[in-house]
This record gives C-alpha cells, structure tokens and sequence, in this order.
C-alpha cells in the first residue's frame, strides 16, 4: 500500500519537472537567443538595426530592413493568395459539398500539411521559378530570373493551405444548421446565408486563423529560401528577388564564426523571429480559446 | 431575382473553382517530383553511400542521409516521447480542477508548436556551442527533439482527452493511484499512442531548418552519436545547388525518396487516426 | 372545412438513409386556420413540417417522392423556385435563432434579400411587425442593439416578427414554446389565435393541451403516417381510431 501512494507521488513529482521544463522552454530559448544577440545591440539600437539597410557583416554594418521588408512581401504574398481560396474552399465544404466529396478532399489537403518543406522548395524550383520567368514575368517587367517573391509567396501560399482550410471547416462546423435554416426559411439563397450570416459568426475564426498562418508563414526557412533569390536589397515589385529573415539566418551559419560578431547579429534575426511569432500565436490562439468558451456557453 | 441567381451561381463556381486549385495542388507538387524524380531513380540511389566527387557526378547515393534521417528522426522521437509523455499525463491527470492552470500550459505548448525550426536550430546551435558538443548526430538529435516535443504533447493531450471521464473514474473508484489509473488510460489509447509517434517521425525527417546548423554533413553514415550525419533534405538541398545536371538529377530522386517515406508515414497516421475515432463514443 | 386548401399534401414519402421516415402522407391543410400536427417523439412531425418549406431538402441522405401543393403548384417541381417558396412560409424553430445582427437588421434582413432598400420603408416594417409581436414597447429605444441580448422570451417573439416581415401566407411553428416560460408561451399561443385572421398555421407540439388552446385542427402523426384528422374537440374527447384514443387517453377536459 505504502509503496504505492509513493510510487505514485515521486512519479507525480517528477512529471511536474519534465511539464516545468518544457513550459519554461519559451523563456529558455528567448533568453538564450536574447543572451546572444547582446554584443550587437551593444554595437547599435533596436532602432539601428531594424531600420538600416547597410548590410556589410565586414565592417560590423547589420542593417535588417531589407531581410524584414523581404520576409513581410513573402507573407503579404502568401496570405493575399491563400486566404481567398481558401475561405473560399473552406465554405464551399461545408456549405455545399456533397457529402462523398468532402471526405474524399479533406484527406488531400491534409496530405498537404505532411510535405516536408524542401519538397515545396524543390517543386517551387521545379515549376513556379520556370513558370515565372518564361510566362508570368515578361508581361510586367523587362527580366526576372524567376527568382523573386513572388515565387516565394506563391510556395509558402500552398504551404499554409490546409492550416486555414482546416480551422476556418472547424469554426463553420460550430455553426448551428438552425441558424443557418432560420435564414434559408427567410428566402435567402444560400450564398446570402454565407454572406451575411455564416462570415458574422465566423469572424473570429478567420481572423485567428489569418494570424497563425501568417505566424507560420513568417518563420518558414527551406521552401523559400530556395526560390526567393536571397538579394540584401528591399523588394520593389513581386517581380523582385528578396531575402526573407530565416533565409537569412539558414544561408549564413557557416560564416557565422568567422566573422566578428556576425553570430550575434544572427542571432539577433532569429530573436526578432522569435518575439514576433510569439506574438501572433499567443493573439491567435487566445481569440480561439475566447471562442470555443463562447460556443459551449 | 435573377441578380440574386446569378450572384449565387456566380460564387459557387469560383468555390470549386477555389477547391480544385486547393486539392490539385496536392496532385501538381506529388506529381512533378515524381515524374522528374523517377528518372533519375537508380537502385544505387538508396543503397550506397556517396563516393568521392558525387555531388560533382560521380558514384554513389543517399543511404547516408536516409540512415542519417531515420536516426535523427527516431532518437528525437524517442527522447521526446520520455519528455512529453509524462507531461501529456500530468496535465490530465494530475492537475484535478486546476483548468485555468492546464489550460495556460496548453497555450504554452501551442505557442511552441507554432515556433518556427529555424528558431530552433539556432537554439540548438547555442546550447551546442556552450556544451562544447560539435556539428554531430547528437547535435541534430536535441535540436530535433526540442522541435517535437510540442508536436507530441499536442498529439497525445488530444488523444487522452477523448477518453472518458468515467473510464478514469471507474479506475480510481477501485482504489487506484494516479499512477495506476494513468497505465489504464495509456493502454487505452496505443493507436493515438502511435499516430503521435509517426507525426513526430514525420516532422523530424523532413525539417532542414533545424538540423541544418546542428547535425553538419557527411558522406558517410554516422557511427557514433559525435559524428556528423548527412540527413536527406539537406543533400537534397546541396544536390539541387551543383551545376551539374546529373546531380541536380539526383536531387530529384532523392526528393521523390523523402516524398514517398514522408507520405507513407501520413497515410499510416491518417488511417490510425480514422481507425481509432471509431472507438470514440 | 368551405374554402380550398392552403397546402395539400399528395402521397409524401420520405427517407432519410434507409429509415422510411413518412409513409404516404396525403392531407389538406386547411385555409386561415390553426392546424396542429401531434403524436409521440420522433413519428415525423417535424420532418412532415420542415417538407412544406423545404428545408428538408438540406437533410444528409434524404429523398422525397409526392407531391406538396401550395396555392395548387407542386413545390417539389424541379422548376421550382425554392426561396420564392420559403418566403412564403415563415417558421419558428424550437429555439430562438436570432441572427448575429441588431434587433432592427434582424427584421430588415428579409426585406432587405427580397428587393426593399429604403431606409423609411424598412422602419415602417420593421414597427409593424414588432407591434404585432408585441415587442414594440419592449424595444423601440435599442433597435440597433444586439439581438443577442434579449430574453429567450423576447427572441422568440423577435424571430416571429422576423418571419412576418417577409409576408408569408404561411406560419410554420416546430414545437416553438418548449423552450419558454409559461408567460412567454401564453403571449405566443396569443399571438398564433390572432393571427389566424390572416396566415395559415401549422405547429407542432408534443403538448396536447396547448394543441387544444390553440387550434382548429388538428392531425395525428405515428410512426409516419397519418393516423387521423379532424376538428380539435373532436379528436381529443372523442378520437375514432384506436391508436389515437391511446394516445390522446387520459387527457381529461
């Protein structure tokens, strides 16, 4: 008897350890990356570095505006694509799907969400860098090698896909048939229930998960990396190539020791990435949980 | 009237239109890498190692970076099921009542969920450099690990939470410890168990970010935990960057290799998922 | 019953999946009258109900056969015009479902679909209808607040003034008291006797003496079919089949 209650309480006690360790993760890895990135932000201000475009790791100039301005043209692009189609898709299934169609769609999108970056970066090689060079391209600008931002929203857009089909489906789901019947027994069409009803009561939903996909579309490395051209220089058109941040972070590591505090500025780029991603999940994820509590009440 | 039609025809044709491009983009990537892959898909491809000058087009492989992947895969995955096991548990089962504080944890967990890999291979890369641990299969393995984790606890929280109260209740009603009652739930829930495994194993083989500073590159399969260990995206990665076509070919190939594991082990994981709601009541 | 049928229903058979839920259903709904559909749970009353707006069609696996004529043509006519049906019905589901919208755009949503813009138009109905529900006095100074913040008691009256604002010739009640207090329910069995001077009425309910208040006529539903039909007093105090004197014993006048 004895020695079970206290089987039971050291495990109990070791389980609160492990549960301490990983929660305090967080404050780990911002303190360490924090830690880190002082010796550069002893060099020049948060608003030094965030606002130069001077990138000269040689002569200790870290200027970040152009890896931020590239990584905020890379997401624009992405959501400005992803979140039409996929509100779009997201009604369309539970709205007017037969019922053997969705089951048999939902299972691809997901099959989406298990494709390894590089897989995205290889096909974006592959296909979209060619496509934009040769055929999209020549209609706006004089040259593009393919390589630009464009390619890297357009990659990242189908990346983020099934995260935003899949949460804006669960909070449709919530809705009840009833309302939707309350305003179908009006006269109204079915895309008028959408319009005016469903989105209302959704609201929250698409806007939660907006956040988290552009959180996720912010700290995307490989896929991009590999078809956005990595030029230091701010993009001006989509045409443009660019230099998102954990582009750059990924691209330098091996020269990172080499050269004097080019480690610290590295891990500056990643601590920005941090705190900003942060940010936006903890939004996000906040207005879900205020939202499940609504729906049970 | 009729405006109301043809609004209504109008948006639910630019509807499917929406979910086709959605759904055959699935379709388009699977499709170019294999039709691009397979021919350059010889058997050497997934049983030999790299010969001297093969990212200039000579002789060998990518059995380094498999084997290299599968070992980083699975120790992070093992490591991060001895950490996020207990912790799955302890939130459901030892917390009683306090749900404002469970809660709390699993937005802490969902917020490391949503961190980005390369994050956390730079944290890998500083936890290394301050051990004094080299670019090495170790180095891949914590990196890898720490990104799993919030996957698993993710995974295994949900899948105990559809357990039913009164199973729990029933256990603890004959006089059972936590602990014991603990065990009962597990049993109960092998399949969730497993499909937490494969989407853990999924994530760890496919990232680059994080391995990319922590693992380093071999041509050769790693013998020891100090060794650095090639892992498949990044050969695809440096293969993709030769000027060579052949090599570039092969990175095809090996692109088309990481597909198929990676989609084998998504179906299995879907399957479970579908065969274990089944029991849900 | 002298004036023709509002609705007529001719040999309805309904399936959801494999389950034959209504089985030949032919009956006339009777013009400018309080018709009561009654029977045990789950006999297919409300399936029978939500069939003359069809809002069944929404139902996963389901198939209808038969004919529903209103005013004489078949809504199930594959040339139908579903929502200029359904404005012509009104119905008031067991709970209240008010829109996400103010008290005023709740009402206005309705006309606002069917063509009507101006603003001094859509006051004047919007007045109307919440005068004739009785909400009026209740409302008049927040309209352009929530409607989600009103009683269950003022929601359910509010989704009635919704319904009328389209001008239905139909009001269709599924069991549209159950979930209100017995104040509530006393102004909306009100509500439904006025307005019989004007609409059709078709409700559902379980509750045999609210039936009796309220109605004219009234139809017993089992196991999906229709087992008898008449008179309120008449088939309460003296049911002719004996499925309906079993259900209907022990109701003592």
């Amino acid at each position: 008897m004895n020695i079970r209650l206290l089987k039971d309480k050291i495990l109990s006690k070791l389980m609160l350890v492990f549960t301490l360790a990983s929660v305090s993760l967080i404050v780990v890895i911002g303190g360490g990356l924090y830690y880190r990135s002082v010796p550069v932000l002893q060099k020049s201000s948060w608003y030094n570095l965030l606002t130069s475009s001077i990138w000269k790791p040689m002569k200790g100039l870290f200027g970040f505006y152009p890896f931020i301005m590239g990584t905020l043209w890379v997401t624009a692009i992405a959501i400005i694509i992803a979140l039409p189609l996929c509100l779009l898709t997201a009604f369309y299934l539970v709205d007017y799907a037969h019922h053997n169609i969705k089951k048999f769609i939902f299972p691809f999108v997901n099959l989406l969400s298990g494709i390894p970056p590089v897989i995205f970066g290889v096909w974006g090689v592959l296909f979209i860098v060619p496509f934009i060079q040769d055929h999209l391209a020549p209609h706006f600008v004089e040259f593009s090698t393919g390589y630009s931002v464009l390619a890297g929203g357009i990659v990242l857009a189908i990346m983020i896909f099934p995260l935003i089909v899949s949460i804006i489906s669960e909070v449709l789901n919530t809705i009840p048939q009833e309302l939707k019947d309350a305003s179908l027994a009006l006269g109204a069409t079915k895309w008028e229930t959408i319009k005016k009803v469903e989105i209302r009561k959704a609201l929250p939903g698409i806007i939660a998960a907006t956040v988290l996909a552009i959180s996720r579309a912010f700290g995307e490395t490989i896929a991009v990396l590999m078809v956005c051209g990595n030029n230091a220089v701010v993009p001006h058109s989509v045409f443009d190539p660019g230099y998102p941040l954990p582009a750059l972070i990924a691209n330098n590591y091996g020269e990172m020791m080499s050269i004097p505090l080019y480690d610290s500025a590295l891990m500056f780029a990643a601590l920005l990435l941090f705190i900003i991603i942060l940010l936006f999940n903890l939004i996000s994820r906040l207005i879900l949980v205020r939202l499940e509590r609504k729906m049970a009440a | 009237m009729i405006k109301r039609k043809i609004e209504e025809y109008f948006f639910k044709s630019l509807m499917i239109l929406a979910t086709i491009v959605v759904t055959g983009s699935f379709f388009l990537i699977v499709g170019t890498i294999f039709t691009k892959g397979v021919p350059f898909m010889t058997l050497d491809m997934i049983t030999k190692s790299p010969g001297g000058g093969f990212y200039i087009g000579k002789e060998g492989g990518v059995l380094n970076a498999i084997i290299g992947s599968l070992y980083i895969a699975g120790g992070a995955t093992i490591l991060g099921l001895i950490i996020s096991v207990p912790v799955a548990i302890f939130i459901n089962m030892y917390m009683d009542g306090r749900y404002f504080l469970s809660n709390a944890i699993r937005v802490v967990f969902d917020v490391l969920f949503g961190i980005p890999s390369i994050v956390y291979g730079a944290f890998g890369f500083l936890i290394m450099v301050y051990f004094g641990v080299r670019a090495s299969l170790l180095g891949g393995i914590i990196a890898v690990t720490l990104l799993v984790i919030p996957v698993l606890v993710r995974t295994l929280d949900e899948v105990i939470r559809t357990v039913p109260n009164e199973l729990r209740d029933a256990a603890l009603s004959l006089g059972a410890t936590r602990w014991e009652m603990a065990k009962v739930v597990l049993r109960q829930i092998k399949p969730g168990i497993l499909t937490a495994i494969l989407l853990s194993f999924g994530r760890g083989i496919g990232d680059v970010a994080s391995v990319l500073f922590t693992a380093g590159f071999s041509d050769n399969i790693p013998n020891s935990l100090h060794q650095p260990a090639a892992t498949l995206p990044v050969a695809i990665f440096f293969q993709l960057g030769s000027p060579v076509e052949e090599v570039q070919g092969r990175a095809y190939a090996s692109a088309l290799i990481l597909t198929v594991i990676v989609l084998i082990i998504t179906v299995l994981s879907q399957l479970l998922i579908k065969k274990f709601s089944k029991y849900k009541i | 019953m002298t004036t023709a049928p509002h609705i007529s229903v001719q040999h309805l058979n309904v399936h959801i999946g494999q389950q034959h839920i209504l089985n030949d259903i032919t009956i006339n709904i009777p013009n400018k009258k309080v018709t009561s559909i009654i029977g045990p749970s789950g006999c297919g009353k409300t399936t029978l109900l939500k069939s003359f707006n069809r809002l069944l069609d929404n139902t996963k696996d389901v198939k209808i056969d038969g004919k529903v004529l209103v005013d004489g043509e078949d809504i199930y006519d594959p040339k139908a015009e579903v929502t200029h049906i359904r404005k012509k019905m009104g119905l008031l589901s067991q709970r209240p479902y008010p829109l996400p919208m103010s008290i005023y755009d709740n009402i206005a949503y309705g006309p606002r679909i069917h063509g009507t813009r101006k603003k001094a138009e859509l006051d004047e109905i919007v007045e109307t209808q919440l005068k004739a529900t009785g909400l009026w006095n209740e409302v008049k100074d927040r309209l352009n607040s929530s409607a989600s913040r009103l009683s269950i008691g003022q929601q359910q009256r509010l989704c009635l003034a919704r319904g009328l604002a389209v001008e239905p010739e139909i009001i269709l009640g599924d069991e549209s008291t159950s979930a209100l207090d017995p104040t509530s329910t006393h102004k909306i069995e009100e509500m439904f006797i006025e307005l019989k001077e004007k609409y059709t009425i078709v409700l559902v309910t379980h509750i045999l003496r609210q039936a009796r208040r309220v109605s004219d006529y009234i139809i017993f539903v089992y196991m999906g079919k229709i087992i008898e039909f008449g008179p309120t007093e008449e088939l309460l105090l003296n049911p002719k089949q004996d499925l309906t004197k079993e259900y209907v014993k022990g109701f003592i006048s």
